[in-house]
């Protein structure tokens, strides 16, 4: 367990997760601001299933988890791509 | 549920945290703190937690000073079994206006009298302190190297779990709908789980600071703003300091693990309680941040969220005992420094909870300011 890492992301192992189900931080936000988990590259994609599972098997069915926040971008930007175009944008106006 | 307590929170953000530990250390039992979502999850869990002593007033300087001073040692004064990542490498304030370069200047002699270690530096230093900084379009830059920033998350998981081994109760999801009072006195929290008698009731709820009020019929001066900041790849080590600018309007760290965490206002948010993203967010931010720190338009930006700044008409906090509702206390409307007032914060409402002679000073921020016309002006204020 010490070394499934369960977040690729953030590199959050498999007994953290089960460390902090059992002290007490029942949900996937929970977790996820303690760890990091769910906050890297991949927003949750790779991990968060696997967390419901951890969270139905310690007794915190999906049904009474509220899924974490979905927020932009979909996939990374690059800043000065978004400068670019918003100033184009600009221009065009 | 529990259906009586001696003291009510409501809030499980910073404030409430603090406010639980500082009650429970001082030996008050039976301490409830309610909380909607769950711990960290209103503004405290959307803030860049920033903490700066380079204010202009002394009351600033001297609470932030204190809150710093206590996050040098938070690990140990709290017990903390994880760590709070205070990464104390200073604030540079960028200036492009000759205007705000005199502010500095004032505000640095206040600060120097309240033994802060700030002053002003040059371009060239700037560079050397931040080397991927535009100096061109910048006019000077002020420096204060005790200044620095925290993981929020951590830091308010400290103070709950300090609470919480003190006998503190957190109890969530539980949401409180209405409060009720008997002869003028606080006598009860009612919620979606049941009703709690009590005596003391704590408003500590952040963006939702006003419909708590209204519970009681106390009118408060503040508005929630929605506040938007984002998140990069992280990188190689690059920065060390918050580059933050009141005239570029922008805000920007590297996070210990390597990414950058930026943020700015704007005058048109929304200030009906929403905090989705905007895509007026992302294009401004990214303006600001590639005109004024190049390399960092090179990173990937991966998630953008946002929080709300609860705002008093002068941008300060209001700590106050009611005089119309016994029992009623709040510690609302911290704008965009309520995470670093947090340890003062705990202090002050607790010594004003327990009737103690306060040991910071914090009596101009009582309520009645705004009808007596004394409100309390900062000029570096975000
Ligand atoms: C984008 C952004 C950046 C920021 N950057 C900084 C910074 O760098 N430095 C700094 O010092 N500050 C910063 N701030 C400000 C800071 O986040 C806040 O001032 C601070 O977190 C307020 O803490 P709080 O505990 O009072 O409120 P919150 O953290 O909002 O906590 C209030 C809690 O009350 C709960 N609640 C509300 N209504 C109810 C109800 N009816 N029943 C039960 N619970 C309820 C909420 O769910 C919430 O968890 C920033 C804010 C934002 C949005």
């Amino acid at each position: 367990m010490e070394n499934t890492i369960i977040c690729r992301c953030s590199d959050v192992t498999l007994l953290r997760v089960r460390q902090l189900i059992a002290d007490g931080y029942t949900s996937m936000d929970e977790i996820k601001r303690i760890t990091r988990l769910g906050m890297g590259s991949c927003q949750g994609k790779t991990c968060s299933l696997l967390i419901m599972r951890e969270l139905a098997a310690a007794g915190f069915p999906p049904a009474t988890q509220t899924p974490q926040t979905t927020r932009p971008p979909a996939v990374g930007v690059k800043l000065e791509l978004i400068a670019k175009e918003a100033e184009n944008n600009e221009k065009q106006r | 549920m529990r259906n009586s307590a001696d003291v009510v929170i409501i809030g499980g953000g910073i404030s409430g945290c603090s406010v639980a530990y500082n009650l429970a250390k001082k030996g008050v039992k039976n301490i409830v703190v309610l909380e909607k979502r769950f711990i960290c999850g209103g503004s405290t869990g959307a803030c860049g937690a920033g903490v700066r002593m380079q204010w202009g007033t002394e009351m600033n300087c001297l609470f932030s000073k204190y809150s710093i001073e206590f996050f040098e040692h938070a690990n140990e004064t709290l017990e903390y079994d994880g760590d709070i990542e205070f990464k104390q490498k200073g604030y540079l304030l960028i200036a492009d206006t000759d205007r705000e370069i005199e502010q500095f200047k004032k505000n640095i002699e206040v600060q120097h009298a309240c033994g802060i270690p700030s002053r002003m530096v040059s371009l060239d230093e700037a560079r050397s302190i931040v080397p991927h900084l535009n100096t061109s379009i910048l006019k000077g830059a002020a420096f204060c190297e005790k200044d620095g920033f925290l993981n929020p998350f951590h830091t308010t998981d400290a103070y709950y779990r300090a609470a919480r081994r003190l006998g503190v109760e957190f109890l969530h999801p539980v949401t409180v709908i209405g409060l009720t009072t008997s002869g003028g006195r606080i006598s009860g929290v009612v919620t979606d789980k049941g009703v709690i008698h009590t005596n003391c009731v704590i408003n500590a709820a952040g963006g939702a600071s006003k419909q708590i009020c209204d519970m009681v019929g106390i009118s408060v001066p503040v508005i929630s703003e929605r506040h938007q900041i984002l998140v990069t790849e992280p990188v190689e080590p690059m920065q060390e300091p918050m580059v933050m600018s009141f005239g570029l309007n922008l805000y920007v760290q590297q996070s210990p693990h390597g990414s950058f965490i930026m943020g700015r206002g704007c005058d048109a948010e929304p200030r009906d309680g929403r905090v989705t993203s905007s895509h007026e967010f992302l294009s401004e931010m990214a303006k600001t941040i590639t005109r004024t720190l190049p390399p960092i338009g090179k990173l990937r930006v991966v998630r953008q969220w946002a929080g709300l700044y609860n705002i008093t008409p002068d941008r300060q906090p209001i700590y106050e005992k009611s005089a119309d509702v016994n029992g009623f206390y709040m510690c609302i409307g911290f704008s965009g420094h309520g995470f670093m007032f947090g340890p003062v914060t705990g202090v002050v409402m607790s010594e004003m909870i327990l009737g103690e002679t306060p040991t910071i000073d914090a009596s101009k921020l009582s309520l009645g300011r705004f009808g007596r016309g004394e409100m309390v002006f900062e000029p570096s204020v975000v």
